[in-house]
């Protein structure tokens, strides 16, 4: 028999042509969506000269940040000002890649960094020295698999974190095309930070209001839920009832239908 | 010419086209072995579905494309039970289209009416019964009967009220009152004015009374969002003004639409934001709707601060907080 091209090419006008297309098409747009990519987060910073580090860091602002921030740190058009900020919030932007931004879109996004730990840190040093603000967060701070408590922390997270990041910490939308980013695979360091600078459209949270200890909590119940099986089966991106409808009204919903199809076929 | 619509002739049934199971005997033959081959499949899933269960260990994990990590135990088991069931069906349809007669089978319908003779004998049957058992003459029977049957239908309608204590005032009132401390949700801790930076928001609700116990009702009607702004920022009447402190503003948390927590916060556009239909509140303007279905703004609470600098209510909300219901005012 011959297996060739056109052989091959004669399929597409077969009687199940079209059934088996769609029931492809409707594979592939429901599984889609249950594709989530990943991105590792930054280096970790190590300690250097303080004054050498502040005069290093003021090089790289002139030279990376300035053209938007000000030559100054004094914040321009498109920029805000920097001056008060703290190492924290230089930490937290530079070392996940948010600043320098790639595009003035709705909001920075974690990508890879530009600058390494150690230029990071010079940053930091810099703008921590214009003005008083956030120390940032060193590994020694982090003993959140000590110190914290996985039930606590799902608690403060459902009541403070989960309305823009998702119940399950996947992130979600905000208003005009801006969003809560997922949480999953990011540094414990860098959810410490911007739970206290409040980075873009992200509130401040006090150490007053969730202290230290219950920010190790809440990031002690995030790495719980990064590291959970799915034990119902496929997670579907954990969104939610959005995937789960999605998938039953369209791939659920064609089956039946190519079901239906087929039964009220006559036999040839 | 004449104009006459010529009448339809009945085109009757299409002619029967047989099918190939039914000329050719190889065709026949391998349908047979199809429909086998179905059944075979779904014993082979029903064998699944019990090895699954017993032998493949709950904490069994393997990876699929697409679904990823997948515990196995329920996976098989899922597709075995899928697979069982389906495969019988598949088989008896194959079965039932190729296989079974397929001839084109005409039974006509009767008229639905009953005939005149049928009629007739039933409504004097009825007459002659009715006569007999005396419904005409006894009337103390006919009526206490309606009492009891009318009655009867009384009972579920008295159940219904069971279903659970009218809401009288509920709607209208929470827990705050004048001088109510705001604590944080969870951890109960007073707040203290100097605790929120600009820019911070804090989740809280009112501290109950030492040995009242919070219920979960208490929280769906009590629950308050705080955020700290910068005074400029506010556009806000002289009274509203007075009902914030140091650029500190608190709103109900419940959405004046349907009753979902508003806490989606964006510090820089300075917008609160419903996650369920997406009502948008301006917060430096007594958070005005600005967006989406939700009709009145949020409910704002009126705070100060008490002698040693924590949080209070000045006084209960103004007005009942939450969606929309029958007896409110506006």
């Amino acid at each position: 028999m011959n297996f060739g091209f056109k052989k091959v090419a004669s399929y597409r006008r077969h009687r199940f042509a079209a059934p088996a297309l769609i029931v492809v098409a409707l594979i592939s747009l429901g599984t889609t969506f249950s594709m989530a990519s990943a991105l590792t987060g930054g280096p970790h910073m190590v300690g250097a000269e303080q004054t050498t580090l502040v005069q290093e860091g003021k090089e790289i602002f002139a030279r990376g940040c300035s053209s938007c921030h000000g030559i100054n740190a004094e914040g321009g058009n498109i920029a805000p000002a920097l001056v008060g900020v703290g190492a924290a919030a230089v930490d937290f932007q530079v070392g996940t890649g948010r600043m320098p931004m790639a595009d003035m879109s709705q909001q920075a996004m974690r990508k890879r960094p530009v600058y390494n730990a150690e230029q990071t840190a010079a940053l930091a040093a810099y703008v921590a020295s214009l003005a008083p603000g956030p120390a940032a967060v060193n590994d020694a701070q982090l003993t959140f698999e000590r110190d914290g408590n996985t039930a606590q922390g799902g608690e403060l997270f459902r009541t403070n974190c989960a309305m823009c990041h998702n119940f399950a910490g996947q992130g979600g939308a905000l208003s005009q095309g801006k969003y809560a980013p997922t949480l999953m695979g990011v540094e414990p360091k860098h959810i410490y930070e911007a739970m206290i600078t409040g980075p873009q459209s992200m509130p401040v949270f006090s150490d007053k209001v969730i202290t230290p200890a219950e920010k190790l909590s809440i990031i002690k119940w995030i790495k719980a839920a990064e590291s959970e099986p799915n034990l119902g089966g496929a997670s579907l991106g954990r969104v939610g009832p959005v995937t789960e409808g999605l998938l039953v009204w369209t791939l659920g919903l064609g089956i039946l239908i190519g079901i239906a199809v087929w039964l009220a076929m006559k036999a040839r | 010419m004449s104009n006459e619509i010529s009448k339809f002739s009945d085109p009757g049934l299409p002619e029967h086209v047989h099918r190939k199971t039914d000329t050719d005997p190889k065709a026949e033959k391998r349908a047979e072995q199809q429909v086998a081959i179905l059944f075979v499949l779904s014993a082979f899933f029903t064998v699944l579905t019990i090895y699954s269960y017993i032998f493949i260990k709950t904490n069994t994990f393997i990876f699929l494309p697409i679904m990823g990590d997948t515990n196995a135990h329920q996976f098989f088991l899922g597709i075995g039970l899928a697979g069982s069931l389906l495969f019988i069906g598949f088989g008896a349809v194959h079965w039932a289209k190729q296989l079974m007669p397929d001839t084109e089978v005409v039974a006509m319908r009767h008229e639905m009416r009953s005939e005149d003779v049928d009629r007739e004998d039933f409504v004097q049957t009825v007459k002659e019964r009715a006569g007999t058992a005396g419904l005409g003459r006894r009337s103390l029977i006919k009526r206490s009967l309606g009492l009891a049957v009318g009655l009867i239908g009384l009972t579920p309608l008295v159940m219904l009220r069971d279903l659970g204590p009218l809401p009288r005032k509920q709607l209208n009132t929470t827990s705050w009152t004048k001088g109510t401390r705001l604590v944080t949700d969870p951890g109960n801790r007073p707040i203290h004015v100097n605790d929120l930076e600009v820019g911070a928001v804090a989740q809280v609700l009112p501290e109950l009374p030492t040995g009242t116990e919070r219920t979960l009702e208490n929280i769906g009607t009590d629950a308050v969002l705080l955020i700290r702004l910068r005074p400029e920022d506010f556009q806000l009447d002289s009274e509203r003004l007075s009902w914030t402190h140091e650029g500190i503003i608190a709103f109900s948390k419940i959405c004046s639409h349907m009753g979902c927590a508003v806490a989606l916060y964006e510090q820089q556009t300075k917008h609160l934001l419903c996650p369920c239909h997406q009502s948008t509140f301006d917060v430096t303007r007594a958070a005005k709707v600005i967006f989406g279905p939700a009709a009145r703004p949020l409910p704002q609470l009126a705070i100060t601060v008490d002698s040693q600098g924590y949080l209070v209510a000045q006084q209960g909300f103004t007005e009942p907080i939450g969606p929309s219901f029958w007896e409110r005012s506006s």
